[in-house]
């Protein structure tokens, strides 16, 4: 597990720039990035995954991971209304959150690879298989809702990308 | 006008059915596969004006179902709603028969658009 600072940068840059971009369009509000950074616990942050599978070209996973009042903040605007999180709406909007940031980042990152339907996983101390030989890059997000993080468990077959993606 | 909504996201068919009301009164069909999909295109009497086709689905996903609707029906207008952008991708959806192409996130505005040059092309067609 020796990344580089300039191989991690790499998988960082279209993560962020994606999550902007969906969150700005598709949920209307804003967020900002705070310094990312690397953990080895398999257990998430928050309570929430919504979680996306690569294979192909890259492989391993991403999970958009929220506490509870951020999800249901960030699912109210991006649905239009409450929704309970006990709501399988609630799940699919979550799901559908990560399933727009993976597939943005997969455009920038190239690689040829292809992404998994979202599978959505909500409780307290849930932990993810991850890939062992590579980092796990957190990511925290600030939003007026909230704060989540993109957990990025990620490998590309031909190594890392370069910046600027393909 | 009537619309057929394949999309495994429940959200994101809300999303483009409040986005199309902007087109005057629009009657939906939702089928959240391409396998239920493919059997409301192709159901005896079915007529649609227009199809919105998400790419990454279980069961049978928005490629093969437009291929599978193109192998009867040259003439429905299908438009890929989906994540995936890259160049490739877009030329297999449009070797498969797929008229245009929305990619995800997209403001409402772009999607009525699309719909809207999707139809107008079809009419002049």
């Amino acid at each position: 597990m020796s990344s580089t600072a300039t191989e991690i940068a790499a998988l960082v840059v279209p993560f962020v720039s994606s999550v902007r971009t969906v969150f700005s369009t598709m949920v209307g509000i804003d967020i900002s990035v705070r310094q990312p950074h690397l953990k080895s616990d398999p257990v998430p942050t928050y309570d929430i995954s919504g979680i996306i599978g690569f294979s192909g070209g890259i492989s391993g996973s991403v999970v958009l991971n929220f506490p509870v009042a951020a999800a249901q903040g960030i699912v109210q605007a991006f649905t239009g209304s409450p929704v309970s999180v006990d709501s399988p709406d609630f799940a699919d909007a979550i799901g559908e959150l990560a399933n727009m940031v993976a597939g943005a980042a997969k455009t920038e990152l190239g690689q040829n690879s292809t992404i998994s339907t979202p599978t959505v996983v909500r409780g307290s101390g849930h932990s993810i298989a991850r890939l062992t030989d590579v980092p796990c890059i957190v990511i925290p997000c600030r939003t007026e809702m909230g704060e989540f993080v993109i957990e990025v468990n990620i490998k590309c077959a031909n190594g890392a990308p370069k910046q600027g993606g393909n | 006008m009537h619309v057929l909504l394949v999309d495994d996201s429940s959200t994101m068919r809300t999303i483009q059915k409040k986005a199309l009301t902007a087109l005057g009164e629009v009657k939906f069909t939702e089928a959240g596969d391409g396998v239920a999909g493919l059997a409301a295109i192709t159901a005896p009497g079915a007529q649609f004006d227009v199809v919105l086709l998400d790419w990454n689905m279980p069961n049978m996903d928005g490629l093969t179902m437009a291929t599978k609707v193109r192998q009867g029906d040259k003439k429905t207008p299908i438009i890929m709603v989906t994540t995936e952008a890259e160049k490739t991708r877009i030329i297999d959806a449009l070797k498969a028969g797929v008229n245009n192409y929305v990619i995800k996130p997209f403001t409402p505005d772009v999607l009525v658009a699309k719909v809207r040059q999707t139809l107008e092309k079809a009419k002049a067609a």
